[in-house]
């Protein structure tokens, strides 16, 4: 099975961090020390229980606190399936950590307290990995040991969502009553949720196929950093190093080279274990033109019959995620866009998303942090991209304020209005 | 994404590729340690034929197995590389920083001192966030004020592989390639690549005694008190560090499909087994990053 990367989502103490405590408790993924320290933390506090959010909670504030700040990654296998997880904050002031560990995500975990039900950071979430392109949802309806494993409370919250969501392009969602702290359903089946005849969590986990979300059809290459040794030995080397974005690179493929326009044909693919016939998506390598083209960082590599679009004007949605501050709509920002940075400047702000009902707001005042938006970009020179539901590498970028450092905004590329 | 260790070489080659397009000064960290010596040979992969386009610094407590070292000017004798110091001795000497039992810790003065005297503007380290509960929340292309220090509560956003490496003068990145690599992957790079290491990563006999629970190595930078008694065993490393906080193993395994087994089935952490200085509180590793620790 391929490797699953996932995140956890959903709002503020729902048990996110407890559910993965719990997850690589039950499935005996621990080490002895690690469990020794949780152990020792819960006792010395006086907790009743050993506090398992203690196994990724291992910031001094996030202890003070009590909550999740920023996201932790863990690694871990079972016999059928590696992982890597990304234990996502549910406080609405850390929402840009949230986006950080969702971005790369294969499948997004919801935690949903069954006391409270659907609320405002669940809503926000669900939005945030749904225009993330993520493609599995499962949400878990936690702490069914507060609500007497109630089947009628279960099914009342999946309404809930499922009346919200249906509004969402949310390709595949699945339900599951759990409880986290007590470990219902989470490795091991429970007698007190007979009533459910879904599949565990880790069981749901190890089986979810997940294609990958590599576009193996467009052939797009960014030249990340050209290589030239400048030794008597390799004297003509002129290598163009990057990381296939998009489709299958050949030896001997007729390609051109945007934004000039000029071809050339691969005569050469270079990698770390030597020369390849073909290069797949993910893949860092070298490759090697016929002819001496004037070629830099920031160009792309594609097949002339199948160009990105070159464009200056774009639309795109966007995630505000400065906290420090505002879109200055008279200000230029960095844009980075594959490997290409350019100055952009935010032009109409077109709607915000209203986070309760979805609906589209006309802008009270400039975006703020965990506004999302979309927006009007215009970039100094073109972007060489496609829509980001048609590649997360050659549809994604982010903006830069200049005079912080701060990255502002996420932003996913909008096919453009005709 | 190419599955498992093909991919993990993918991504730190990206990124050390990003460092050398986006950065003017780069240094690679390099100790000998197993972490340190995949980094720098996935490094100089990324950039063949041409050279590494990086310098090279080992910050050094002066309390070395001199196997390391050994090792570490063999290795980079055949890569072809020079080596820069920093060294905590030199800053004992300088009276920068007092000396302590333990050296781990100074070596963040020895740092940034180098830091700031060669203007390098991206530090190159081996890290993994398997190791550590403060590490597993780094980002990869980590940002550093112009003092050296790291804002856990302030980390800025790092979406996909976009990596925004925006600093001003006088600041500095910390960049982590091998972020996502665990223990066994490192090992597992080791085997497929037959990477030569120091041979005390190795099973050997060695004159250790116990100390909190650890097997310690007798050697002149740490010796035994009075009812600890030194004994041999056949021991080996897990981890590379200052000698006076290193611990070593029990174990047989001499050769790399022994370790690849062992490590497979380890119960402990490498740092739980192996770090004497990680155990005195609660946060430590977050508070000695905080002030610019690697
Ligand atoms: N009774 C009960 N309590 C739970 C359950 N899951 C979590 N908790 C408790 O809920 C509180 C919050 O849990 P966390 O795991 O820290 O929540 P979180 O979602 O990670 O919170 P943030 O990361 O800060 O957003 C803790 O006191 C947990 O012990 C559950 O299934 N049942
Ligand atoms: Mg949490």
């Amino acid at each position: 099975m391929r490797q699953l990367r996932f995140a956890t989502v959903g709002s503020v103490d729902d048990g996110k961090s407890t559910l993965i405590g719990r997850l690589l408790y039950d499935s005996k993924s621990i080490f002895e020390d690690q469990l020794e320290h949780v152990e020792a933390v819960s006792k010395r506090r006086g907790d009743d229980y050993v506090d398992l959010s203690l196994l990724t909670d291992g910031l001094r504030a996030e202890r003070e606190q009590g909550i999740t700040i920023d996201v932790a990654h863990r690694y871990f296998a079972t016999p059928k399936r590696s992982f890597v997880i990304m234990d996502c904050p549910g406080h609405v002031q850390y929402t840009r950590n949230m986006v950080t560990g969702t971005s790369t995500a294969d499948l997004a975990i919801i935690l949903i307290d069954a006391r409270h039900g659907v609320v405002e950071q669940t809503r926000r979430h669900s939005i945030l990995t749904s225009l993330l392109g993520v493609p599995h949802l499962v949400v878990c309806v936690n702490k069914m040991d507060l609500v007497d494993y109630s089947e009628d409370r279960f099914n009342e919250i999946r309404n809930d969502f499922e009346d919200f969501a249906s509004r969402l392009q949310l390709r595949d969602v699945t339900f599951l009553p759990i409880s986290a702290l007590k470990g219902d359903n989470v490795v091991e089946r429970s007698d007190d949720l007979k009533w459910f005849e879904g599949p565990t969590l880790l069981h749901h986990l190890e089986n979810v196929y997940t294609a990958s979300d590599d576009n193996k059809i467009d052939v797009r290459f960014p030249v990340q950093y050209v290589i030239r040794p400048r030794t008597a030995e390799h004297h003509d080397y002129r290598g163009y190093a990057g990381t296939v974005a998009g489709g299958v690179l050949r030896v001997g493929d007729e390609i051109v080279v945007l934004p000039s326009g000029l071809s050339s044909t691969i005569t050469g693919i270079d990698s770390a274990d030597g020369s390849l016939e073909e290069a797949v998506p993910g893949s860092a390598v070298t490759i090697l033109l016929a002819d001496d083209l004037s070629v830099t960082r920031g160009d792309m590599i594609c097949r002339p019959n199948n160009r990105p679009r070159v464009l200056q004007d774009h639309d795109a949605m966007v995630c505000w995620l400065d906290s420090n501050a505002q879109l200055n709509p008279a200000k230029l920002y960095t844009l980075k866009h594959t490997t290409r940075s350019t100055r952009a400047k935010i032009g109409e702000v077109r709607y915000v998303l209203d986070i309760s009902d979805l609906h589209r707001k006309t802008p009270e005042g400039p975006l703020s942090m965990n506004d999302i938006a979309r927006v009007t970009v215009h970039t100094a020179e073109p972007l060489l991209r496609d829509d980001y539901e048609h590649n997360r590498v050659t549809g994604s970028f982010i903006l830069v304020d200049e005079s912080t450092g701060a990255t502002a905004a996420a932003g996913m590329l909008l096919p453009p209005r005709e | 994404m190419r599955p498992g260790i093909t991919g993990l070489e993918d991504e730190a080659i990206t990124i050390i590729r990003e460092v050398a397009a986006c950065f003017e000064r780069p240094v690679i960290l390099f100790s000998g340690g197993k972490d340190s010596v995949v980094m720098l040979h996935v490094a100089v992969r990324a950039f063949a034929p041409a050279r590494l386009p990086f310098a090279v610094m080992h910050v050094d407590t002066g309390h070395n197995f001199p196997e390391v070292i050994d090792f570490r000017d063999r290795c980079l004798a055949g890569l072809g590389l020079n080596l820069t110091v920093a060294s905590v001795q030199a800053a004992i000497d300088a009276g920068k920083v007092a000396d302590a039992p333990s050296r781990n810790p100074l070596q963040t003065v020895a740092l940034l001192d180098a830091i700031a005297e060669n203007k390098f503007d991206a530090v190159l380290g081996g890290a993994r966030r398997d190791e550590e509960r403060a590490r597993a929340k780094e980002r990869v292309f980590s940002h550093r004020d112009t003092f050296g220090q790291w804002d856990p509560k302030n980390q800025r956003p790092e979406l996909w592989n976009i990596y925004n490496t925006s600093h001003k003068q006088g600041e500095h990145f910390r960049v982590f390639p091998l972020s996502n690599w665990t223990e066994l992957d490192i090992w597992t790079f080791i085997k497929e690549h037959d990477i030569e290491l120091p041979s005390i990563y190795f099973a050997h006999k060695r004159r250790v005694f116990k100390r909190g629970g650890m097997l310690m190595a007798d050697t002149e930078f740490l010796r035994p008190d009075t009812g600890e008694d030194v004994f041999e065993e056949m021991v080996r490393f897990r981890t590379v560090g200052d000698a006076t906080c290193t611990a070593a193993i029990s174990s047989t395994a001499v050769g790399i499909d022994d370790v690849l087994a062992e490590t497979a089935v380890a119960r402990v952490t490498e740092r739980g087994a192996t770090r004497a200085d990680d155990k005195i509180s609660e946060a430590g590793m977050e508070d000695r990053k905080r002030q610019g620790y690697f």
